[in-house]
């Protein structure tokens, strides 16, 4: 029986202690994940700002770059494009697991964490119910990008499944790459320094990759960097899935990458995590 | 007596500085136990550890049974927390909020939603449910993170500092609310700076400085511990403050205190008011107000610590 005073239903002061569970069943983490993750996509409704951010910004790239640099790097715009959707697909994911390192740290400089931790839920539950989120707009941005990228002209070379293929690949790298980041969430605690981070660390990784620009036309100094740059290897990768060239190669040594990460990143990640919270 | 929270020693230490040095705590279960002291006590640091989100480094301690470190999820079943600062998702709405509490913690869709909206009409936020928390003001956020608080059903509440920075007439609010809690059986374990609050509120105080319990008691038995009435004189002109400074040094070992207009001293018995009376006519000052009274938890930790709390302005203005 709940008492009520002031309209407020309480507790139980004679249920039974017995009534506890002593840990959280793996079914109930998983739920409960999903419930963050619907949190986190329901601030999107909210926060219209994030709908730009992930929908409107990679948009405004695709275009930008394919009408006003595409003639200049690629001969035509319509060439360009068949050769740098796959670079903005990646540089839009990579810059998504921004997000959730601004997010991590925003939690935990707002006191929502505390909150969350306060609950008997699962540990990992916070984390993990936002990386699952984050996954599931990339996915998003990655279908517009492709469907407003069929609209402008561009050619898948393959096929469904190498489309598929493709997006698959891309998630498991930004998943790897989201370890690093939630590991610098977890160290500066301040979305500002967050975003300085991405600045310094993810604008120039990207930019000096082949995402948006061969690499032969690139200085020789820069050249071997570029073609050792993981962010060049996952858009051959993805190049190679869905318009033409090779496969095999790029596609091992993204995942290769991928492990890289996870192996270094993820124990940091963690424990930077279980330490802070 | 039944205690619901048990503390034994706890230490907790951040680098070089403990913030905690071996506190005890014993809170008879379904009543309000204030934790008085300044800030940077480690009234917060007491309370992290007793909601499972910091692990001493020494001492331990239980809830309702529980070791709030081996049993951290049965802890966490029993209590809620009502952070120093508002803990609740900016971008959502209020009943947002509530409804994921809800289903985070087992509740189907359904009833996380009567949950929700049940807390939303007894803190009266029900017009608000649906506007996100960032258009809230300070009142409205922290009744709603009592309610985030309220969502299991607690029987442990851990209030943090709950009126910090509320105008009067929220904190007003506030404490009713707190008081309401009690009547049905919910332990809580109030941390506040504000001597009013936990004179007002609590059944039983620990006044703690520097990471130990200086001083435990019911807020009488603290205020009769020091012994002391305070008297209070109100000059009828300002420019009689010093004189009237004067005339109550005589009368005190300590130096007496100017706050406003008025003029406060400690002293020992009843029998000054005559002798002070005299003074003041003697030196022909009009009074305006003159009063005796039993010391306030304020003028208790001046005697406990030798300092003032840094809020004390702010607490008796309250």
């Amino acid at each position: 029986m709940d008492s009520t005073v002031m309209g407020i239903t309480v507790s139980d002061s004679t249920a039974a202690v017995g009534a506890l569970t002593p840990r959280v069943r793996p079914l109930a983490g998983l739920r409960q994940t999903l419930s963050l993750s619907w949190r986190t996509l329901v601030q999107v409704k909210h926060n219209p700002a994030e709908l730009i951010d992930f929908s409107v910004q990679p948009v405004m790239f695709l275009l930008l770059f394919t009408y006003v640099f595409g003639g200049a790097i690629g001969g035509s715009p319509h060439a360009y494009l068949q050769f740098a959707l796959a670079g903005i697909i990646v540089q839009n994911s990579l810059f998504t697991t921004l997000n959730t390192a601004t997010g991590l740290a925003t939690d935990l400089e707002k006191g929502f964490f505390d909150r969350l931790r306060s609950l008997p839920i699962a540990r990992f539950a916070p984390l993990a119910g936002r990386m699952v989120a984050d996954l599931a707009k990339q996915t998003w941005a990655i279908a517009m990008l492709l469907v407003i990228g069929i609209i402008m002209g561009f050619r898948v070379g393959t096929g469904p499944l190498g489309v598929l293929a493709a997006t698959a690949l891309v998630l498991v790298s930004t998943l790897a790459i989201a370890w690093a980041l939630v590991l610098v969430a977890m160290l500066a605690a301040s979305p500002e320094k967050v975003q300085i981070f991405g600045f310094v660390v993810l604008f120039p990784l990207t930019f000096t990759s082949n995402a948006f620009v061969p690499t032969a036309s690139m200085p020789g100094w820069l050249q071997a960097w570029s073609k050792a740059n993981p962010v060049s290897v996952l858009s051959d990768a993805v190049r190679g899935l869905m318009v033409s060239g090779p496969v095999a190669r790029p596609v091992v040594e993204s995942l290769l990458w991928a492990a890289a990460f996870t192996v270094v990143f993820a124990p940091l990640a963690v424990r930077a995590f279980k330490r802070r919270v | 007596m039944t205690y619901s929270i048990i503390a034994d020693g706890l230490v907790k230490r951040f680098g070089e500085t403990r913030a905690l040095n071996g506190i005890d705590l014993a809170v008879p279960t379904g009543t309000v136990f204030g934790l008085l002291g300044p800030n940077g006590a480690g009234k917060t640091t007491a309370v992290r550890i007793l909601a499972t989100l910091a692990r001493p480094d020494g001492g331990h301690a239980t809830v309702c049974g529980h070791d709030v470190v081996r049993h951290a999820h049965q802890v966490r079943q029993l209590t809620g927390l009502t952070g120093q600062y508002a803990s609740v998702d900016e971008t959502l709405t209020g009943l947002e909020n509530l409804v994921l509490i809800g289903r985070l913690t087992g509740q189907t869709r359904a009833a996380a939603r009567a949950r929700g909206q049940d807390l939303l009409a007894s803190f009266r936020l029900e017009d608000a449910a649906d506007r996100a928390v960032k258009t809230y003001s300070g009142g409205m956020r922290r009744r709603l993170d009592l309610a985030a608080s309220l969502v299991t059903r607690p029987r442990v509440l851990y209030l943090d500092e709950p009126t910090t920075g509320l105008d009067p007439r929220s904190r007003n609010e506030m404490w009713e609310v707190v008081r309401g809690l009690t009547a049905t059986g919910v332990t809580v374990l109030l941390t506040t700076q504000y001597l009013e609050e936990a004179d007002l509120l609590a059944g039983e105080i620990a006044v703690i400085d520097h990471g130990t319990v200086i001083a435990t008691g019911t807020p009488d038995e603290l205020k009769a511990r020091t012994g002391a009435l305070t008297l209070a004189v109100r000059p009828a002109r300002a420019a009689d403050l010093a004189a009237v400074r004067a005339v109550a040094a005589g009368f005190t070992r300590t130096a007496p205190e100017v706050r406003g207009s008025t003029v406060a001293v400690p002293v020992t018995g009843e029998d000054v008011m005559p002798a002070v009376v005299r003074r003041l006519d003697d030196a022909g000052i009009a009074v305006a107000e003159l009063t005796l009274r039993g010391s306030t938890l304020d003028e208790v930790f001046l005697s406990l610590t030798g300092h003032r709390t840094e809020d004390e302005l702010e607490g008796s203005a309250a």
